[in-house]
């Protein structure tokens, strides 16, 4: 059977779509499960009160603070860590072996399922360096796990500074730190912050890394200090949905919309912040 | 004393009132080599460029010119795996030296770039003033003065003097050129380098542009790029021809461009090829 090439460009373009198509199905079928069976659950008391009864009743307040000060804690520490380190890579390190092996390992980094992050931190931080089961422990954990993230999109943002920028400075007779302090780093910031969002999203979502390193089963009070422990949404999920008899699903659902909301909203943020920065430049 | 010695009378307009003028040399290139990588683009360079005056490099494309000034400025060795060798003589003092500030030496002998680079993020006033500020001036009222002669220098203080906040990347080409050409007079340089600074440009702002050059070079000494002949012949007192990547001939514009002593040369100034 022979086509005309007309033809064989609609078929083309019908698989092309189907298969986009596909690819929205899952997204829609997850938004409208969430919305559809948590909705209900969701008002003042269930985003602010405390977890009564064995968490069968009351609300989710601990679990979205611990969240919220995980996910700030990581970003404290992943984000100049990762720029720094991207700096170093892209505008000073020489190619030789040793920058190499830092490549490769930043690679592999990224490929290390999120398990053994959380067995690696607790090794590491809350015995070895007795930081105990904190949020500490946590933060520090999960900045491990998305430093090679940051580390790759900060490194892709600065690469892509075009070097008449650079040249401009330093014919100026600007030193090499200012010319990337104050020229390159500002143009560089949008392509960060999409890496950031990257990390926010990972590090608000994972359970496995704060399993042994900072959450609490059922804590129903907010954590006195970065030494605390604390509850956190991912891993109060999966409390809720496998470890207590007898949770209303309306309850299970409703904490898994807040979690998904939560990431969609700190996503937002920082969207809004890139696309405010990106305005500013044009070229 | 050096400088005494450097100084000779050189005749000009012979047919005419006969004047002796006094060239003073500004830059001595004594055997510059250039390499990018293991390929060698400019190959023992001798050049003397003298002081207010302009000096017009031009070639045909790839033959070196603009490696060759950014040897001038130690902009060169910017680029990975370039590397020069050969001696630059910046008033007597080789630049190649062992002892040499860049930065002092790249706010000596300033740039200007082939295509319009002003700092997209930053406004008119302090695209002007980055030189100055990067490089720790926080006095206002210093920095104040110093962008508006700037740009009137660049002979674009009046198309700007309303805007200054706004960003540098809403001005035209030809503006933003001259924007450049402002940030790189505001650290008060004593040469500058133009690389081809008209080729991104349509012929009213290169007009523009070769005027100011014509002024500023009073106060300057400037080396341009060029590889557009009636440009070198309108702006520049001296011309050296580069051909894959050897100087062919130097001399005064006027006799490179009437008389010139090499067929090369010539064949390339009449449009023989190139």
């Amino acid at each position: 059977m022979k086509f005309s090439s007309q033809t064989k460009q609609k078929i083309a373009f019908m698989l092309l779509g189907i298969a986009s198509t596909i690819v929205i199905v899952p997204v829609i079928v997850i938004f409208t499960i969430l919305i559809q069976k948590g909705l209900p659950a969701i008002n003042w008391q269930f985003l602010t009160a405390m977890p009564r009864m064995g968490m069968r009743a009351g609300g989710i307040f601990p679990a979205i603070m611990g969240t919220l000060y995980l996910v700030s804690g990581t970003i404290v520490v992943a984000l100049p860590l990762g720029v720094l380190a991207a700096i170093y890579l892209v505008e000073y390190a020489r190619r030789n072996f040793l920058t190499r092996m830092i490549e490769v390992a930043i690679v592999n980094l990224a490929g290390v399922p999120s398990v053994v992050y959380g067995l690696f931190g607790m090794g590491l931080f809350v015995i070895y360096l007795k930081m105990g089961v904190s949020i500490v422990a946590g933060a520090l954990t999960l900045a491990i796990m998305i430093l090679p993230v940051i580390i790759t999109s900060a490194k892709e943002a600065l690469q892509s500074v075009p070097r008449s920028f650079r040249e401009a400075s330093l014919a100026l007779g600007v030193s090499k730190w200012q010319t990337i302090r104050y020229v390159v780093l500002p143009n560089a910031l949008p392509g960060i912050l999409t890496g950031t969002i990257l990390g926010i999203s990972r590090a608000a979502g994972e359970t496995a890394p704060i399993l042994f390193t900072v959450a609490a089963f059922y804590l129903p009070r907010l954590p006195k200090s970065i030494f605390d422990q604390c509850m956190a949404l991912p891993y109060h999920l999966y409390v809720l949905s496998t470890q207590v008899p007898n949770v209303s699903p309306k309850i299970q659902y409703g904490t898994a919309l807040v979690l998904v909301g939560m990431v969609f909203l700190l996503n937002l943020v920082a969207v809004i912040v890139r696309s405010h920065i990106r305005s500013r430049k044009q070229w | 004393m050096l400088n005494l010695l450097m100084e000779k009378p050189m005749l000009q307009n012979a047919t005419h009132d006969v004047e002796i003028k006094t060239e003073k040399m500004k830059i001595s290139v004594n055997g510059l080599n250039a390499y990018y990588g293991s390929l060698q683009v400019i190959k023992n360079i001798n050049l003397e460029i003298m002081a207010n005056r302009a000096t017009a490099i031009i070639g045909p494309s790839g033959c070196g010119k603009s490696t060759f000034i950014r040897c001038l400025n130690r902009m060169h060795e910017v680029i990975p795996k370039a590397k020069s060798d050969g001696e630059v003589l910046l008033d007597g003092e080789n630049i190649y030296g062992g002892d040499i500030d860049l930065i002092n030496l790249r706010r000596r002998v300033g740039m200007v770039f082939q295509r319009p680079n002003p700092f997209p993020a930053f406004t008119i006033f302090d695209n002007v003033a980055s030189g100055l500020k990067l490089t720790g001036t926080r006095d206002r009222a210093f920095l104040e003065d110093a962008v508006e002669r700037s740009l009137v220098k660049a002979a674009l203080w009046d198309e700007v003097k309303d805007k200054l906040n706004h960003s540098g990347a809403s001005l035209s080409g030809g503006q933003q050129q001259r924007l450049c050409i402002a940030r790189a007079l505001a650290v008060n340089p004593e040469i500058i380098l133009f690389d081809e600074p008209c080729s991104a440009l349509d012929p009213i702002s290169t007009g523009k542009i070769e005027e100011l050059i014509h002024e500023i070079k009073k106060i300057y000494t400037i080396v341009i790029v060029t590889h557009n002949m009636q440009q070198a012949a309108r702006v520049s007192d001296y011309t050296a021809y580069f051909y894959i990547g050897e100087l062919v001939e130097f001399g005064e514009t006027k006799k490179i461009f009437t008389n010139p002593s090499k067929k090369e040369t010539e064949d390339y100034i009449t449009g023989r090829f190139g």
